[in-house]
Parts: C-alpha cells; sequence; structure tokens
C-alpha cells in the first residue's frame, strides 16, 4: 500500500509537470495560434524601409491575422529590404496586386504588414512578390517633415 | 603577516582541492547513473522525497508570485493605458526568470537541505562506510538516484510554478482588476515565444536542477561527520545553491536573451 501510494504520487507530479509544460507550450506561447508549418506558402515584398518589423511580425489582411513573417534580408541589387511572408493556405485567392504595408499597431505597438487585395483576377502563388509596397512610416521622418513645413511655412504668416 | 598569508594560502589550496573533490564526485555520481536507471524503484522513492513533497510549496509560493506580478504589474500599466500587456508581464518574467529561479531557490530550501542533512547524517553514523563494507557502492545506492530524481524534479517543478502563477495573474488580473481575458491571453501568445522563451526557461531549470542537486550531494558527502559539520553543510548547501543559481542565472540570461534584438 505504501509504494502504491508514493508510486502514485509520483506519477500524480510528473503529469502535472508535463501538463504544465504543455500548457505553457501551448497556451501561453504563440504555437497553438499560428504554427506556421505545413499549408502555407510564402509571398515576398521588398520596402525602402522596414522600421521596426521584426521576424514573427504579424502579416494581416483588413486587420485579420493570415501569416507571419519569416525572413528579412538586404538586397544589395535593389538596396532595399525584401521581407518574406509566410501565409496561410486557407487564405489563397489573394489577388496578384495586392499591396503589402508596413503599418503600427497603436501609437507604440508592434509593427506588421497590412496587405491589400487588388482587383487583378490572377492570384498570388508561392514564390510570388508583391510589387505595390509602402514603407514603415519612421516617427523622426515625420516630426522633421513637419518641423520643415513649419519652419518653412512661418515667414508667410505676417 | 607571514602568518596572514600563510592563511590565505592555506584558504585557496582549501577552495581548490574542495573544488576538485566536488568535480570528481560528479563525475563518480554520474558514472553510476546508467546503472541506477536499471533499479527505477530507488528513483522513484527519491523523486517522492525530493519532488512530490516540494510541490506544495512551489504550488503555493508560485500562485502568490503570479498574484503579486498581476497586481504589481496592473498598477504600473494602467498610468500607460497598457493595462492589456498584463498578461505579457506575467508570463515572460514567469517563465524567463521567475518559474526557474524561485523554483530552484525553493528547491535548495526544501529539497537541497533536506538531501545534505540525509547524506551526511549517514555519513556520522557510517552506514556509507558500512554499505561499503558489505561491497555496496553508496555512489550507486544512495547518491546517484537522488541525483536523478533533483534532476528530473526541478524543470517538472519550475513549469508547474510559472503555469500556476501565471493562473495567479490572470486571477488577479482578470478576475479582481478587470482586464479584458481575451486580451490578456492573445497579447500573451503574440508575445511569448515557444524557441525564445519557454525552452530557454526549461533549459535554465535544467541548469539549476543540475546544480542545486550536486552541490546538496556533495555538501552531504563532503561533511565533516559529526552534528556540527552535518549542520554546517546543510546552511552550505542553501547559501552555494542560491549563489550559483543566481549567477548562473545572470550568465544564461546573457547567453540566451542578450541578442534578442537582432
Amino acid at each position: 500500500m505504501k509504494t502504491r501510494t508514493v508510486e502514485l504520487t509520483v506519477g500524480v507530479f510528473v503529469a502535472l509537470g508535463m501538463a504544465a509544460l504543455f500548457m505553457l507550450a501551448m497556451q501561453v506561447s504563440n504555437l497553438g495560434n499560428f504554427t506556421g508549418s505545413g499549408d502555407s506558402y510564402m509571398i515576398s515584398a521588398a520596402f525602402e524601409n522596414i522600421g521596426g518589423l521584426k521576424v514573427r511580425s504579424p502579416v494581416t489582411v483588413s486587420g485579420v491575422r493570415v501569416g507571419r513573417v519569416d525572413a528579412i534580408d538586404y538586397d544589395m541589387k535593389s538596396y532595399a529590404a525584401v521581407v518574406s511572408m509566410r501565409v496561410d493556405s486557407a487564405y489563397d485567392r489573394l489577388p496578384r496586386d495586392t499591396s503589402a504595408s508596413i503599418f503600427t499597431s497603436g501609437l507604440l505597438g508592434e509593427q506588421y504588414i497590412a496587405l491589400e487585395p487588388g482587383g487583378s483576377q490572377d492570384n498570388l502563388v508561392d514564390g510570388d512578390r508583391i510589387q505595390l509596397t509602402q514603407s514603415a512610416l519612421v516617427l523622426e521622418q515625420v516630426i522633421g517633415q513637419f518641423l520643415y513645413n513649419l519652419a518653412s511655412g512661418e515667414p508667410e504668416e505676417p | 603577516m607571514l602568518d596572514g598569508l600563510q592563511h590565505l594560502g592555506r584558504l585557496t589550496l582549501c577552495f581548490f582541492e574542495r573544488l576538485g573533490r566536488g568535480n570528481l564526485f560528479l563525475m563518480q555520481t554520474l558514472a553510476q547513473v546508467p546503472g541506477t536507471l536499471l533499479r527505477p524503484g530507488l528513483v522513484l522513492v527519491q523523486t517522492y522525497s525530493v519532488g512530490v513533497l516540494t510541490l506544495l510549496i512551489i504550488l503555493v509560493s508560485g500562485l502568490f508570485v503570479g498574484m503579486v506580478l498581476g497586481l504589481q504589474g496592473y498598477n504600473t500599466l494602467v498610468d500607460f493605458g497598457a493595462e492589456e500587456s498584463l498578461g505579457v508581464v506575467v508570463a515572460l518574467s514567469l517563465v524567463r526568470e521567475l518559474g526557474p529561479v524561485v523554483a530552484a531557490l525553493l528547491f535548495a530550501g526544501r529539497a537541497g537541505s533536506a538531501l545534505t542533512a540525509e547524506i551526511g547524517l549517514m555519513k556520522a553514523t557510517e552506514q556509507l562506510a558500512g554499505m561499503e563494507m558489505m561491497a555496496v557502492d553508496p555512489l550507486r545506492r544512495v547518491i546517484a538516484p537522488r541525483f536523478v530524481a533533483g534532476f528530473v524534479s526541478l524543470p517538472l517543478l519550475a513549469a508547474i510554478f510559472s503555469a500556476v502563477g501565471i493562473y495567479g495573474g490572470h486571477f488577479v488580473g482578470v478576475g479582481l482588476l478587470g482586464v479584458d481575458d481575451g486580451a490578456f491571453w492573445s497579447q500573451m501568445q503574440a508575445s511569448v515565444d515557444l524557441r525564445g522563451d519557454i525552452y530557454n526557461g526549461v533549459i535554465k531549470s535544467i541548469v539549476f536542477g543540475f546544480v542545486a542537486v550536486w552541490i546538496a550531494l556533495f555538501e552531504g558527502y563532503d561533511a565533516v561527520p559529526t552534528a556540527e559539520g552535518v549542520s554546517r553543510a546543510t546552511t552550505r548547501t542553501v547559501v552555494h545553491t542560491a549563489l550559483a543559481v543566481l549567477g548562473l542565472d545572470f550568465v544564461l540570461t546573457a547567453l540566451m536573451f542578450g541578442d534578442q534584438g537582432l
């Protein structure tokens, strides 16, 4: 009976530990959310400036998460950042003239890629490159431009 | 003056001698581990006393640490209107740091000191010598099962600590303070990375388990076989494990999360 109790409690302990690990993996991390393996396809896009975009950043259409950024490289030929995106195969009907923009969620949130479907009859397939892109808004540039406009606008006022 | 220098020299030599003995002890123990795995009964009993009996303190501490994190995190985040990020704060601090470290410290206090005292007393009452007389290798019969049990238990305990802590934070944040339930989990899932955060947390707890159980067993095995010696060894176990865990934590964190920005 004593041995049985010991074995039983050890079994419960190990099962509890495994359950905790499983819970951490599935519930807490992004594994259960979007695995990104198997049924997905790759598209890429060249951006002049990707701002703070990172690998694993979300890719969205109309705010719905459809994939994630798989890799970010710099192309020395065109002097642009090439972002490879892995998109879930459930969303394989994106038109060929879809445009990609880098936005920020909220004022200080993380950056993500927003795809905007165009009107083409053909769809994007694995390995395609999106032609229409809009770079990330870099806050310093915007502020600089604003200050520049402010400064150049001032003398005309009086 | 000369006496002082001699004293310093003796301390240094003693330190290195102990370090060498500790390493030899580890090597000999590791050599006995495969043999121990053939007798799972011994490991099972030790897992009970090392792991299962530590479970309660881990559960209760994890719950309260998570609840405090939820409370403190909420009070700070609400100033920025970012209380939805509470899940991220709670989960990342638990999975990356607090889970492995606090579980290891509690483990050293609850199980490590008990291991040292037990083995030290075995040595003081010459049970270990008696085993050797009967051609039973005490490393194999006594030390190695405890080593395996501690090594297996701590990662599980750390995972339980983190999981319970997250539910504690969830209880305070969502249940009491009114953070949105969906935002709590979804922001957590968006920010916590399986490989970057959870695996590294588990690796940390495996390293801590190894170090904690090594120190505890060696201190017991190397204790001066008197009542005072055992009590000193027990104290040293807790102090050294705490120092080793915190120091290693810094090194591991620097290695694992140092280049996250790239």
